[in-house]
This record gives C-alpha cells, structure tokens and sequence, in this order.
C-alpha cells in the first residue's frame, strides 16, 4: 500500500488538519514508512477470534437518575475563544 | 533532606525532623537550580502560594491533625487537570489552558495533604517516547543532558531523578510511565487499566491510557498508588473493586516466586548493556529465591503494528474536540467554519500529534476500518491470550523495558517508526490492559540507566511492588543519582 498526494490531502480534510501544498510530499512519505510497519500485521489469520476494544469486559453501569453536576456555565465559557451573551461563538454557517 | 525518599519524608516529618515549609522550600529551590537546564517542569507553583500550603500543613500537624502526607511536595504530568496551574498536555493547542475543575487524581492527591509543586513536561498529548514532541522543549536527561529523558512522561522521571520532588504521577497508555522510569534510573508502574481514575487526564488513547506513580522506589510507588488508585464513579472504565493496601506484601519473602522469561523478549536487537543487566537480575532473583521459567509471547512484534493502529485510532477521535470553539488555540484569521477548524488544528498540533490523527483516520474511514482497526482488535485479544497462557506457568514476568539505554537527543526525532520500534516491550502491556512496572538494574557503559520490566496479571501490583521492593533491599541501583 502506498499514500498518494491526493490521498493524503483527503485524510487531511477529514481530519480537519490544515495542510500545505508543499507539505504533502513530506506528509506522504512518513505516512507511508509507519504504514509499512503496520502493514505486517494484515498478513496474520485471526479467523474466528473476537475483537477486542477494551481490556475489561465491563458493561456500562447505571446510577441513580439524580442531579450528580453542578451548572458551572460562566466557568466552561471562560475558556472559550469567542463568546457572547452566554454562547460560544463561530463563524457564520447559515446565511 | 531532597534526596530522601517519600517514606523517610513521612518519618522525617512525624517526628518533626522536618517541617513541611522546609520542605516546599528545599524541593522549590531546586527546581529553581536545575530546571533552567532539565526543562522538567512547564510550571512551577508560586513559591508564596506554595509556603502557604505548606504553613497550613505544618498547622494541621501541630494540631494533629494530619495525615500520612500531609506537607509533602510532588508534582503532576501536565495531562493532569489543575484549577491551580494551566494545563498544557505540552501542547500549543492548549498552551494558556486553565482548567475549570481538577482530576480526580489531583484531588485525591490535595486530599492526602500533598503539596502540587508544578505540572511536567511531557510529549504532546502524551504521544512520544522522547519529550522531544512537547511544544515547550525537550526535557533533558538529568543522567546526561545528550540523552533523551524517555517519554511520554519524560518531565515526571527527570524531575524525581534529580531530586526536584520526592514524587511525581505520570500516565503510560504505551509506556509512558515505564521507559522513562528506566531511562532516568527510578521506579515507576502502570497499574491494571481502571484502577486510576481518567477522570481530568486528558485523554489519548481511551482504552490503554493509565495513571500511575513514579517515584525513587517501588515502596514509594505503593504508597502513591494507595493514593491515586480507587473507584471513581465519573470515571465510567474505573474498576469497580474493593480499595487494597499496595504495601501488604512488600515485605513478603520472594522464595519459591516462579518469574518467566518470555524467550521473545531476549531476542535480536537487545542492546548489550541491557542484555547483561536482565542476566545480572536474573541473578539476582534467583539468590532471592526465585524460580525461573521460559515462557513464551508469540505475538509480541506483532504489538507494535496494532497498537499503531488502535491508539492512533483512539486518538483521532478523542482529539476532535480541539476545534478551536470551546477551549484551547484559535487560529486568529480564517474564512469560514471549516476554514478556522483545518487553521486552529493545523497551528495547534505539532508533527507527530498530526501524524498520529492523521494515521487514526485513515484506519477508520470507510473501506479500511476492517483491514486495520478491526483487525488490530483481533490482535489485540491474541496478544491478551498470549499473556494468560504465560501467567499459568508464572506468577510474574521479566524483560527489558526497552531494547537500549536512553539514546542521543535528535537521534531517533525525524524517523518515527524507529521511535515506535523502541516501545516493543511496553506495548503488549497496555493492549492486555495489565500492571507493569519499571525498576532500576543498572547503568549501561555510558553511564545510563537501564531498567527491567516486571509485569503481573490482573490487579496484582502489591505482588510486582513485592518483588520489585525485595529486589532493591539487596541492591542500590534505585540509590545511584546522576551528578546534577
């Protein structure tokens, strides 16, 4: 398996990741070395064995359905960038 | 008095040996010394803020009122979310970061009357086993300012080797905690995933990230871990079990301790310092009485391929959240939404936090989630089972923590697939989701230390720290300090 420019400029936009036209090469080939090491694992038979996701095999507990959080809205805000009138605030997406 | 360790700390300070503002001074002072060249710490408490806890715990003893540790200084992984000093996860992303809350961690810390000296250096987001990645600079190995210090938790191991606290917490979801244990010469574990709550540390890879202790010995790295570990409800992976005493069994004799050898781990590309220093303890165990058997862990290489898949996986989902909306960097100039998302993250993460997102991406997206992530999972329960098979042969395991001593700063920085080669032994760990510790066992030709691995089934740390505290009662490799 090999990266392309194109690919990488893809997995970059899905991500969310900025990336620059002269980065891409650079981008691509490191992509591609840590590929190959993860490559070798394609080749191994796991026919028949159960995935697994996480090192217990917990469920998900219940607790009561009582208030368990304080409302700490001026704090959260306060880290944000950009807010106002009690909101964070975005560029437009809706003309 | 900044050499001692954390239990002669207690003594010292139960008899009045020892006050705790002498203590928060000493340990500050040193910092103040060292740090400019280590780079340990991204930052210090003020030093005033800091006499006053220490006036406040000093009172509490006057009035008997105080704990075990109470007045004694340490200092938390800047994953660890703190109300009282930013937190960075050495990242430009969140490089003015104030939490509004602390992790469970840091409370349970504050609530056992420790004193939070600074928040350490680390790679970004905790993604590194140098230092080298960190936003604010590479920690330096406090044994020899060339080497790495290890990494993720790099600032941590440098900052208890040269003394500038007694203890520190770090995390380890693919060593973090244990090689740079071993290459800054202390102790350190990485408990059963779930026993310290992940509650404020900010997540890199969910399911294989774990706090833990790390300290100058394996009985200070208990009495941390009786500290930090304990179900916590806003935790929902915590373990869900009854609260132990890490330092029951620390002075259980080793006869008859039946430590398995996985032949896989002694194989080519052990550096030969390191491969005399497993023979040297290997030795050294048996005089202690232990038995030793071959065991062995087919799928250990194959480690490395999946954990470069599931944690990078892990990681490109957790790591969504640095959006630019609710907290951390914003790019300043953008066109649209999406623009200010592709700039915020593109200015905010550094080369190989991109790389690892990157990579996570790809394994999930549509086409290739089977081939790479579901696959990696099937690996993942090999390897799990491997180390079951092996726990009926013994009670507990012994390798190297990595194949060589710390290596030369910039070495290994612009190759990342021989930087992940390097975590071979720690990998396997967190996959299963075991206990693991790092203990000093030597120093290589150069002067650097080495450590072993010892890692125990399920929620068997008190046996690990057992065996890993009898060793140190017959040797002082976990007394050696570098020059600085």
């Amino acid at each position: 398996m090999s990266l392309s420019a194109a690919d990488i400029t893809r997995l970059a936009r899905l991500a969310r990741i900025g990336i620059e036209a002269g980065e891409v090469d650079a981008v691509a080939n490191k992509l591609n070395n840590v590929f190959g090491l993860i490559e070798k694992m394609r080749a191994v038979d796991t026919t028949g064995v159960a995935p697994m996701s996480h090192p217990q095999p917990l469920g998900l507990r219940l607790r009561d359905d009582v208030v368990s959080v304080e409302n700490q809205r001026e704090a959260f805000l306060a880290c944000a960038p950009q807010t106002e009138a009690g909101l964070y605030l975005v560029p437009r997406v809706i003309e | 008095m900044i050499h001692a360790t954390l239990k002669e700390l207690t003594r010292a300070l139960a008899v009045r040996e020892l006050s705790s503002r002498e203590l928060v001074s000493a340990y500050l002072d040193r910092i103040a010394a060292v740090n400019p060249t280590l780079n340990a710490f991204i930052s210090v408490a003020e030093r005033e803020s800091a006499l006053a806890a220490a006036d406040a715990a000093d009172a509490a003893r006057a009035a008997g009122q105080a704990g075990l540790f109470t007045g004694i200084p340490l200092a938390h992984k800047d994953l660890f979310v703190t109300r009282q000093l930013p937190t960075t996860c050495g990242s430009k992303m969140l490089a003015n970061f104030v939490s509004p809350y602390d992790a469970t961690v840091v409370e349970r810390c504050q609530a056992a009357g420790f004193i939070n000296l600074g928040k350490t250096n680390m790679d970004e987001f905790a993604m590194g086993s140098t230092n080298e990645s960190s936003y604010f600079g590479a920690v330096k190995n406090p044994w020899d300012v060339q080497a790495v210090p290890g990494g993720s938790s790099g600032g941590s191991a440098a900052a208890v080797a040269a003394r500038m606290v007694p203890v520190a917490t770090g995390t380890d979801t693919g060593g973090s905690i244990r090689q740079p244990a071993a290459f800054c010469g202390i102790t350190g574990i990485k408990p059963t995933y779930g026993r310290v709550s992940r509650y404020g540390m900010v997540a890199y890879a969910s399911s294989l990230d774990q706090g833990g202790p790390m300290a100058q010995t394996a009985e200070d790295c208990a009495l941390l871990l009786n500290v930090m570990a304990g179900f916590d409800g806003r935790d929902s992976t915590s373990l869900d079990v009854a609260a132990e005493d890490f330092c029951r069994d620390l002075q259980q004799p080793l006869t008859g301790l039946k430590v398995g050898l996985p032949k896989e781990f002694f194989a080519a590309g052990l550096d030969g310092d390191v491969a005399r220093v497993m023979d040297e303890t290997v030795q050294q165990l048996k005089q202690l009485g232990c038995d030793i058997v071959e065991i062995t862990l087919p799928k250990t290489e194959l480690a490395i391929p999946a954990y470069y898949v599931i944690a990078p996986a892990e990681a490109s989902s957790n790591l969504s959240r640095y959006d630019g909306v609710r907290y951390g960097h914003r790019a300043a100039e953008y066109r649209d939404l999406n623009d200010m998302y592709e700039r915020t993250r593109a200015e905010g993460f550094g080369a190989e936090v991109k790389r690892r997102i990157l990579v996570g991406t790809y394994v999930l997206s549509h086409g290739y989630y089977d081939a790479y992530y579901l696959q990696a999972q099937k690996i993942r329960r090999l390897i799990a089972d491997d180390f079951q098979a092996a726990f009926a042969q013994c009670d507990v395991i012994l390798g190297p923590v990595a194949p060589t001593p710390a290596w030369n700063l910039g070495e290994k920085a612009d190759d990342p697939v021989q930087m992940y080669l390097a975590d071979i032994y720690t990998l396997s760990v967190n996959l299963a989701g075991l206990p693991a510790m790092s203990v000093p066992a030597g120093l290589s030709v150069q002067q650097r230390p080495i450590g072993v691995q010892l890692i125990g089934n399920y929620q068997q740390e008190a046996r690990l720290l057992n065996v890993a505290h009898q060793f140190q009662q017959v040797t002082d490799w976990h007394q050696r300090r570098p020059a600085i």
